[in-house]
């Protein structure tokens, strides 16, 4: 549905011929990165960005719900990877699961007020929640530090009782996001395809048919809500890591805005890989254009206008249509229609 | 025995009365045809029986059982399907998907992202018999927003059907269809007869009358005649309005 062909063999395993061509490019990204003139850290930003932005999709791709405050979880997860490392524990994987329960925990909160909404009475609410978490974060100065941020959070060693590797090099950092990420994509890819999946895509094409069907719609729509705002707080806690503080920049309607964007640009609308090739996009074009102007927002901001208006299917599905066309298929995107159907308010 | 009982449903919208009172009730394996002009409040009722909207007066009896106010997610779990008379499919979905959504043992199958919907062949294969009841096996795999309307208002009663109802719900299952169509909706919804528990609106009052065991007529918000066929092609309303014409 989301992704690859319904009927492909694809879709009923764990590990694809894509997901591995993707993990062998990227466990090679460190030698090659430089000489495309670009820093290696990038390829953490990447990875984690990439992790949000799937988990992000989740709810917008696959059960076409329009969040537009997403930013709030991915920066709960931060701020709770490194009050935990403060005050509960100094443990990798406590502080991970701290930062995705926390995240979680808010998501479950919010989907309680939303998920009886959809259209753009639900992307109103997502905005008034994220700018409240926003406000906290900035207000709660004596817990989040303020507008300084939360600082000296360190990169704990990732233990695994007989072996334990250290963090703090970049490199080996990237190799550590890397699993991470895989193992996120493999669990989105199998969520997507099981019958969960396919009950949430019935629902993103109409609800009233779906709770007809016996299916409880607001149950649906506020665990998928707070999945991904947990897997999004997981890759804010990565994000503390890797920048060694968290900052409330991330939880802003802007940031909120950037995730949307990516995931947009990408193809996130016909395709699973959609966000993933929407971050690199923009994390590349950041420092790419970056380099030359001051206003590279501006440009980027074009694209994704020029994309919404005349090719919402995104990159992932410009490339699928001409693959197809090539093989003398025609190829009729959804994106348009999707992209409808996430304001329609009915 | 009564298997469907509602009594006195009141519904209205601010303060528009659509259904003052309505008094009906469905025996189990009987075909019962509602007829009534536009706008009586037909596609309403259906609507209040199966949960979609509350009544502001009234109960539902289901089997014994008070539904009155269920929502419709527990309506249909509970043997209510029904079909719509402004079709709601799964657009993006195939045929067989669309049926494959609405049947009991994948909507049961809960939460486990282990399963693959693809790989699960007595999924795919229960689907592909009940697209074959309505002649759509050969497009199992055609995009419902592809099929032709026929074939579409046909998928509409094997969705309902693939839920394996107690009571099947029909909101005007001929509209638009040709005279083909409508010869092969009245084969099927012969074959479904005696089988399930049928509640069809219908306008076409041929296919109406050949079918249904008793039909209601609903009018001013309320059931103004009941009766079998031939009761109905007495009475006096039926005569003179325009829903008389077909005898
Ligand atoms: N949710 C709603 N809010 C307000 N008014 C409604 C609503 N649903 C139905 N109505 C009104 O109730 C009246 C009855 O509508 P309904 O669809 O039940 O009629 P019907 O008998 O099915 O007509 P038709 O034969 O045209 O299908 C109409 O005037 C309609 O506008
Ligand atoms: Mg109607």
């Amino acid at each position: 549905m989301n992704g690859a062909a319904n009927n492909s063999p694809d879709s009923a395993r764990l590990v694809t011929p894509a997901m591995l061509l993707v993990w062998a490019l990227l466990a090679t990204l460190p030698l090659w990165i430089s000489r495309l003139g670009l820093y290696p850290y990038i390829g953490i930003e990447i990875l984690i960005w990439a992790i949000y932005a799937l988990s992000f999709n989740l709810v917008l791709g696959t059960a076409g719900l329009p969040s537009f405050g997403h930013g709030a979880y991915f920066g709960i997860g931060a701020y709770a990877f490194g009050l935990c490392q403060f005050n509960i524990a100094p443990n990798l994987w406590v502080c991970l699961a701290a930062a995705l329960l926390a995240a979680a925990l808010a998501g479950a909160f919010v989907s309680l007020f939303i998920s009886h909404r959809r259209g753009i009475y639900f992307a109103f609410m997502t905005i008034a929640f994220g700018q409240i978490f926003w406000t906290i974060s900035i207000k709660a100065h004596s817990i989040t530090g303020g507008e300084d941020g939360l600082l000296k959070i360190a990169r704990l060693p990732a233990d695994f009782g007989v072996v334990a590797f250290d963090l703090k090099n970049n490199v080996s950092f990237y190799y550590f996001v890397l699993a991470a990420f895989a193992v996120v994509v493999m669990l989105l890819w199998r969520l997507i395809h099981s019958p969960y999946g396919k009950v949430l895509s019935a629902i993103r094409q109409s609800e009233t048919r779906a709770s007809h069907l016996g299916y409880r719609v607001w149950l649906y729509k506020a665990s998928i809500f707070t999945l991904s705002a947990g897997l999004s707080g997981f890759a804010g806690g990565l994000f503390a890591m890797a920048q060694l503080a968290a900052f409330p920049d991330v939880m802003s309607l802007h940031h909120s805005g950037y995730v949307v964007m990516m995931t947009l640009v990408g193809g996130g609308l016909v395709s699973f890989w959609g966000p993933f090739i929407g971050v690199i996009v923009f994390l590349v074009a950041r420092d790419v254009i970056g380099a030359f102007t001051n206003a590279w927002m501006l440009w980027f901001g074009l694209l994704f206008m020029a994309i919404v208006l005349f090719k919402p299917e995104g990159i992932a599905g410009a490339w699928r249509s001409f693959v197809q066309e090539r093989g003398g298929k025609v190829w009729k995107s959804v994106a348009g229609e999707r992209l409808r159907l996430l304001f329609r308010s009915g | 025995m009564a298997l469907l009982t509602a009594k006195g449903i009141h519904v209205r919208f601010g303060d528009r009365v659509v259904l003052e009172e309505v008094d009906f009730d469905v025996r189990e394996g009987e075909f019962h045809g509602i007829m009534g002009p536009n706008g009586a409040g037909k596609t309403t009722f259906f609507n209040v029986l199966t949960g979609r909207v509350k009544p502001n007066r009234g109960s539902i009896e289901l089997a014994g059982e008070n539904v009155t106010g269920f929502p419709s997610h527990k309506i249909a779990r509970k043997g209510v399907s029904r079909s719509f008379q402004i079709m709601t499919l799964f657009d993006e979905f195939s045929a067989r998907e669309n049926v494959l959504a609405a049947l009991p043992e994948f909507r049961d199958s809960g939460f486990n992202p282990a399963k693959a919907v693809t790989a699960e062949k007595k999924w795919q294969d229960a689907a592909l018999d009940v697209l074959a009841e309505v002649n759509l096996a050969e497009k199992a795999d055609v995009k419902a927003k592809e099929l032709s309307y026929g074939e579409r208002r046909a998928l509409e009663i094997a969705v309902a059907t693939a839920q394996r109802p107690r009571i099947l719900c029909l909101d005007e299952p001929t509209s638009g269809l040709g005279s083909d169509g409508v010869r092969r909706l009245s084969d099927l919804v012969q074959r479904l007869k005696g089988k399930l528990t049928i509640v069809a609106i219908e306008h076409d009052m041929s296919f109406l009358f050949s079918l249904a065991d008793r039909i209601s007529v609903i009018h001013w918000g309320q059931v103004i005649a009941r009766g079998t066929p031939s009761e109905l092609r007495e009475n006096e309303w039926v005569r003179r309005s325009n829903l008389g014409k077909f005898a």
